[in-house]
């Protein structure tokens, strides 16, 4: 056992138990919470794995806007009157079963993979030199820029539409807005 | 040194915890944040497998991003489909937005 | 072995550093060990100058408004923070009933961890820095929004309605500034060519980015100051609306952490507005004499950090309409107008050898134009509607009394 290997142990405990957190909580507040303690510990596994820039940017899109909206919307939608519901369907026990059959069947194949003892292999350049590459082929004809423009036209359709959805003047309904 | 299957079983478990969340939840908040979860454990796979197979290219850290600008478009618009309906509805439990169930 | 003379820092380091070594540990132990001192000797100085800025801030504000400010504790009033700060201490530590316990003790940690986190990529000198990181501009954008998150779950833990009104505020302003701040903030990553704050100053030879982008310079600083909540953008705490705001249930020591990162975050504004834009350490002999870099950072910081007060103590708050309406109508499409004319430029600049503080001046004038036309077009609209709005009024009126 290294320090590193330790260490990947330890934050992946943290970051299973707070998933389980997630799925769980009977209080969306914490939910959102324990949701921002796996993104921070998925980071860290990035930060492992050399990838430091996905790790920041892990850190600025989904803790700092996808968390964070998650919780405006929290806000938004907390009825104090149906907080005492019930928090999963009846049929949780199914859920449970697809899941666990799911699990087994990934680890099944995981240990028939030819790479399962595989250890990582010397980077091949400089950690900026890769930030350099990556950046240059996202805008490159010959690699990425067609999943690079259509993830922009995505990102401006999501603008769009959650936009329109979310207006109450588009929907027709103005007393909305009065109220 | 921390072997490739390390990485492997823990995306497959946080992806099964994903996947009972999203079936499971009453909530469509709580719906999302497993969608999350999923979308995480992918992204996580992706970029150990660049950094153990191909770590010559950066193709894994390019779809990587990809998944991230894909994840936030589905947590935007999730979201704001969450705040139209319960303006309607005054309720997030999937249970009760039935009207397009025959 | 570097002289004490020319850079007192690297001479300490390289001092602890043999002296560790003289100890026989390991080396990497040992850079672990001066490391963890390097941070906590950045982060507990960071928290006692919070003593000195909120005296400065007492004592300008209270001269811009004709008074005299503290000047009973000690020489000039200076030790008048740690009287409060006593105070503060001995009080009691009340949890509203009724709150979220987690969250509602977790808010002001995370307050001031984010302030401080700040300051690990800021480069106070040549040589002074806690780590030269390759995504430096990222960070700093991410980890600014964790102390947002930290004044939201405070007004949503709190269990009171001025606490969650604050929280709702906060999201308002502060999710919504966070747009022209990072849009202004591409501007010297693109002027620089890296995302490392280092690299970000020493690009800043010739001259400082703020001569080449002005109008970035200038939204970047107000987003800024709109993201830390200060007066004038300091709705989410306003006294005369919502008591408190987000912190209205804190008290004691929990209230001193939510105000020693409101100023220390004002301050750590006004660096990295002296680091991206005002050329940071940059300035006569400071390659050789690292204290001097140190001094020109200090002075820099500070003529910012005044210009912020001066800015508390001269604007009235503005309405939360205002203040969505300031962000969406007119920052943020300035901010991507001026990235756009800054690569332009640069473009231009680079191509064809065209002088670049000309061509970057050049550009921003004529987005300065093109900005006073649209708006002027605006108010002359606005003036129309307001004229036909009052012209129907008197005719309905008219109208009625025949």
């Amino acid at each position: 056992m290294t320090i590193l290997q330790i260490a990947f142990l330890l934050i992946a405990f943290v970051t299973l138990v707070s998933a389980l957190m997630v799925v769980t909580s009977p209080s969306m507040v914490h939910a959102a919470l324990w949701l921002i303690l796996t993104l921070a510990g998925i980071a860290v596994l990035f930060v492992l794995l050399n990838a430091s820039f996905l790790a920041v940017v892990q850190v600025a899109v989904y803790i700092d806007a996808i968390a964070i909206m998650i919780i405006i919307v929290v806000m938004l939608t907390n009825n104090p009157l149906r907080s005492q519901m019930r928090t999963v369907t009846r049929t949780w026990w199914g859920a449970a079963i697809g899941a666990l059959i799911l699990l087994a069947g990934l680890l099944v194949m995981i240990t028939q993979t030819p790479a399962f003892e595989l250890q990582a292999p010397a980077l091949a350049m400089e950690q900026e030199q890769y930030l350099k590459t990556l950046g240059s082929a996202l805008v490159d004809v010959n690699q990425f820029i067609l999943p690079f423009e259509i993830a922009s036209v995505l990102l401006l359709a999501a603008l769009i539409g959650s936009i329109t959805v979310a207006w109450p003047f588009l929907a027709g309904r103005k007393e909305e807005q009065d109220r | 040194m921390i072997p490739l299957s390390w990485y492997l079983i823990f995306a497959a478990i946080l992806f099964s915890i994903g996947l009972y969340g999203a079936l499971a939840r009453r909530n469509a908040l709580a719906i999302l944040m497993a969608i999350e979860l999923m979308l995480n454990a992918v992204n996580l796979n992706l970029v150990a497998f660049w950094r153990y197979i191909t770590p010559g290219a950066v193709s894994g850290q390019a779809f990587a991003l990809i998944v991230f600008a894909v994840a936030a478009s589905e947590a935007a618009v999730g979201l704001a489909l969450i705040i139209s309906i319960y303006r309607r509805r005054r309720t997030v439990a999937m249970e009760e937005i039935n009207m397009m169930k025959w | 072995m570097q002289s004490f003379l020319s850079d007192p820092f690297l001479f300490i380091a390289n001092w602890l550093e043999s002296v560790l070594l003289g100890w026989g540990l390991q080396p990497s132990l040992a850079t672990f060990l001066l490391q963890l001192l390097g941070a906590l000797a950045l982060g507990t100085s960071l928290l006692l100058l919070t003593f000195l800025l909120i005296w400065a801030e007492r004592k300008i504000v209270a001269r811009i408004q004709d008074r005299l400010g503290p000047n009973r504790v000690g020489p000039f009033g200076i030790f008048q923070t740690v009287a409060d700060l006593l105070k503060l201490v001995t009080k009691e530590l009340i949890t509203p009933q009724g709150a979220d316990l987690i969250p509602y003790n977790l808010a002001p940690l995370l307050a001031v961890m984010s302030v401080v986190g700040l300051w690990a990529v800021i480069p106070m000198a040549p040589t002074l820095l806690g780590a030269d990181i390759s995504v430096g501009v990222l960070y700093i954008i991410s980890i600014g929004a964790i102390g947002t998150l930290g004044i939201m779950l405070a007004g949503m833990s709190s269990n009171n309605k001025y606490a969650l009104l604050g929280a709702f505020r906060t999201v308002a302003v502060m999710v919504s500034y966070a747009v022209p701040m990072v849009l202004a903030l591409l501007v010297p990553v693109l002027l620089s060519g890296s995302m490392g704050m280092q690299a970000i100053v020493n690009a800043q030879t010739p001259v400082a980015f703020i001569f080449l982008a002005p109008i970035a310079a200038a939204i970047f600083f107000v987003s800024s100051v709109a993201e830390v909540g200060r007066a004038p953008f300091d709705l989410l705490e306003a006294e005369s609306e919502i008591v408190a705001g987000f912190h209205i249930e804190y008290s004691g020591l929990k209230f001193g952490m939510f105000f020693v990162a409101e100023f220390l975050h004002a301050f750590t504004i006004s660096a990295l507005t002296a680091t991206l834009f005002l050329g940071g350490w940059q300035g006569p002999w400071a390659e050789q004499y690292t204290f001097l870099g140190l001094l020109y950072f200090i002075i820099k910081t500070s003529l910012v950090y005044f210009v912020v007060i001066w800015l508390r103590g001269s604007f009235p708050r503005i309405r939360i309409d205002q203040m969505n309406a300031l962000n969406w109508k007119f920052i943020t499409p300035l901010g991507l107008a001026s990235l756009i004319f800054t690569a332009i430029a640069e473009k231009l600049a680079v191509d064809f050898g065209l002088p670049r503080l000309l061509i970057h001046l050049g550009a921003n004038a004529i987005l300065v134009a093109l900005t006073a036309l649209a708006l002027g077009a605006y108010a002359r609209h606005q003036r129309t509607q307001a004229a036909v709005r009052q012209e129907r009024v008197r005719r309905k009126s008219t109208a009625e009394a025949a």
